[in-house]
């Protein structure tokens, strides 16, 4: 069983909005240790440790602090719009450590030189955009946020924002043009939000789970940081493991844990396990042999996925793979944000022949028709929605293609034999 | 608002008057999104966007009224039609699926008589589909309004609506 834990130490305390009791469990340590450097050292000591992104794309957090360039004014975004099927990670540190969350933020606008900070919060969680406020006017009143943080001469201020639901704000350019005032459309990259964000000024974009971490490296050291997990990927992570599991939550462990420990670790699976759906929709679904990957960065993209957000969805036999079909070219179809053809086109095309082949009425064609639009879509889409359906539905037909083919074909017999 | 009052983002700063809504509110681009959930749950039961609210936060942003319905219609929580007094947003994500999700709405369709995207005949439900609500540890899960509704059975879920309908809780 894993005995190291962070976020999971502090969610355990059960008194999430007690300010006191996070600060006696050596919360804000790590701010108080930080701010003792120069930002620069900050900023180098987050590079020490190998913390990489944990909203999904793993790009190493201190360098992208270290990128931002210019500006008489910089920003701080966390996202918080945690919108990826089967993940539900940033809502549990949310409810359950938001001062973590807040530290993490101090510490970081420290390092890159922000005095206003943002969360933008997914409109699907009202009850965690209230509970921030609180947590925020705590955090004010304790003075680990606001004017001469710690009696320093730091000052930094967060506020909160409510999204309106859409899948696609959870990329960093869309989330800034929706934080805007705006429809919620990516825009392409160069130039990155390092130097043009939020109102056009230099912003950094990390995720709820990233900035829950920043505070350990401060607090234990980024040597310490660094010991846990794999060379490529160090560090705790927290997966969301749903479906047929007899527990499902939110776990933490270390990167490079197998599937195995996780479905071990939610109670095993109910029933036979046959499939797994790893990283979210945009992952791929793997059959059982899935249990001995390791879940870090490298070890996914070798085994032809991605870690993604680390969200599990553990399925036992009872699951249609024709229906698994449907609901994810269903959920591409429905959250594209219609900006570039490929994918407005590309991804009702998609759903359209999973929906005839989930309800009955498919073709066997269907399937290389369906490779064909993935492929094209892959190649001509402008952000990484529209190119990423390929891995989840490539993974689905090679994988679980005779079981597709096979339903097809009995329900075209099905409807001759009725006639 | 930024610390001490010191203004942090960009955009005029201007404190205007809410035009419907009698209550005054910041202007500030990045306070759009709250400004429409403001005004489109501005009551208990009042769940969409009238054509007066949209062209009174059309005047306050100073944004053109076409330009703001399109910001509007890109994001799936906010309506321009007239809704039920409750939403119910039933999650049909993968997780959610094959923990049956397509019980619940078959149960929900037969009960209320209405499929998704539809408001029942009395005006008190509206039932949408949503791809994620990221509570999958409980799936299948709904949202009712703003609260989270997981593990019901098809007996409480009953009584939960019709209580709902009622006009109670």
């Amino acid at each position: 069983m894993n005995d190291i834990q962070f976020v999971a130490r502090f969610a355990a305390l059960g008194k999430p909005l007690d300010i006191d009791a996070f600060a006696l469990s050596s919360g804000f340590s790590g701010l108080r240790k930080a701010l003792a450097m120069a930002p620069a050292e900050v900023v180098a000591e987050v590079k020490r440790s190998g913390l990489r992104g944990r909203g999904g794309a793993g790009f190493p957090t201190g360098l992208k602090w270290e990128s931002i360039v210019g500006g008489d004014e910089r920003y701080l975004v966390c996202n918080a719009d945690e919108g990826e099927p089967g993940t539900f990670k940033d809502r549990f540190v949310l409810e359950h450590a938001p001062f973590l969350v807040l530290e993490g933020m101090a510490i970081a606008a420290y390092a890159i030189g922000a005095r206003t900070g943002y969360i933008y919060v997914r409109g699907e969680y009202p009850q965690i955009v209230a509970s921030l406020s609180s947590a925020i006017a705590s955090a004010v009143k304790a003075g680990y946020l606001g004017e001469h943080i710690l009696g320093s001469d730091f000052a930094f201020g967060v506020e909160v924002r409510k999204g309106g639901g859409s899948y696609v704000v959870g990329d960093e350019t869309a989330l800034l043009n929706s934080l805007m005032g705006n429809r919620g459309y990516p825009f392409l990259k160069p130039p990155f939000p390092t130097e043009k964000g939020l109102w056009g000024k230099p912003t950094i974009v990390n995720n709820v789970e990233t900035l829950a971490y920043v505070p350990y490296i401060f607090a234990h050291g980024a040597d310490a940081f660094a010991s846990i997990g794999s060379p490529d990927s160090p560090g705790l992570k927290l997966f969301s493991v749903s479906g047929h599991v007899a527990h499902p939550g939110v776990y933490e462990f270390p990167m490079g844990s197998t599937v195995r420990d996780l479905e071990a670790a939610a109670g095993g699976a109910m029933g036979n396990l046959k499939a797994v759906q790893i990283g979210g929709t945009a992952g791929p679904v793997f059959d059982a042999a899935a249990l001995d990957y390791s879940l870090d960065f490298a070890s996914m993209r070798k085994a032809g996925g991605a870690l993604g957000s680390g969200a599990l969805v553990f399925m036992n036999t009872t699951v249609n793979m024709a229906q698994v079909l449907d609901v994810t070219m269903r959920f591409f179809a429905e959250e594209s944000c219609g900006q570039c053809f490929p994918c407005r086109y590309g991804t009702r095309q998609l759903a359209f022949m999973a929906n005839k082949i989930a309800s009955g009425q498919g073709k066997v064609e269907y399937l290389d028709l369906m490779r064909d639009t993935a492929r094209v879509m892959v190649g001509s889409s402008l952000c990484p929605f529209g190119q990423s359906i390929a891995l989840p539905l490539e993974s689905l037909l090679n994988g679980f293609g005779d079981e597709v083919v096979s339903f097809v074909k009995q329900q075209e017999f099905l409807k001759e034999a009725a006639v | 608002m930024a610390i001490n009052g010191r203004v942090s983002a960009g955009g005029a700063d201007t404190v205007d008057d809410a035009g419907g809504v009698g209550k005054k509110r910041s202007t500030r681009r990045d306070t759009l999104l709250s400004a429409l959930h403001e005004v489109q749950n501005h009551s208990p039961g009042k769940t969409w966007i009238t054509n007066g609210e949209l062209a009174g936060i059309a005047q306050d942003y100073g944004i053109p009224l076409a330009e703001l319905d399109g910001i509007v219609s890109f994001y799936t929580m906010f309506s321009r039609e007239r809704r039920g007094r409750h939403v119910i947003r039933l999650c049909d994500s993968l997780s959610c699926r094959i923990c049956g999700s397509l019980d619940i709405y078959q149960h929900i369709r037969k009960k209320l008589g209405i499929s998704r995207g539809m408001t029942t005949g009395d005006g008190a439900f509206s039932l949408e589909i949503v791809n994620c609500l990221g509570a999958c540890g409980t799936s299948p899960n709904m949202m009712i309004d703003d609260h989270l509704i997981s593990g019901l059975s098809a007996a409480e879920i009953d009584t939960m609506l019709d209580s709902l309908a009622r006009g109670e809780a």
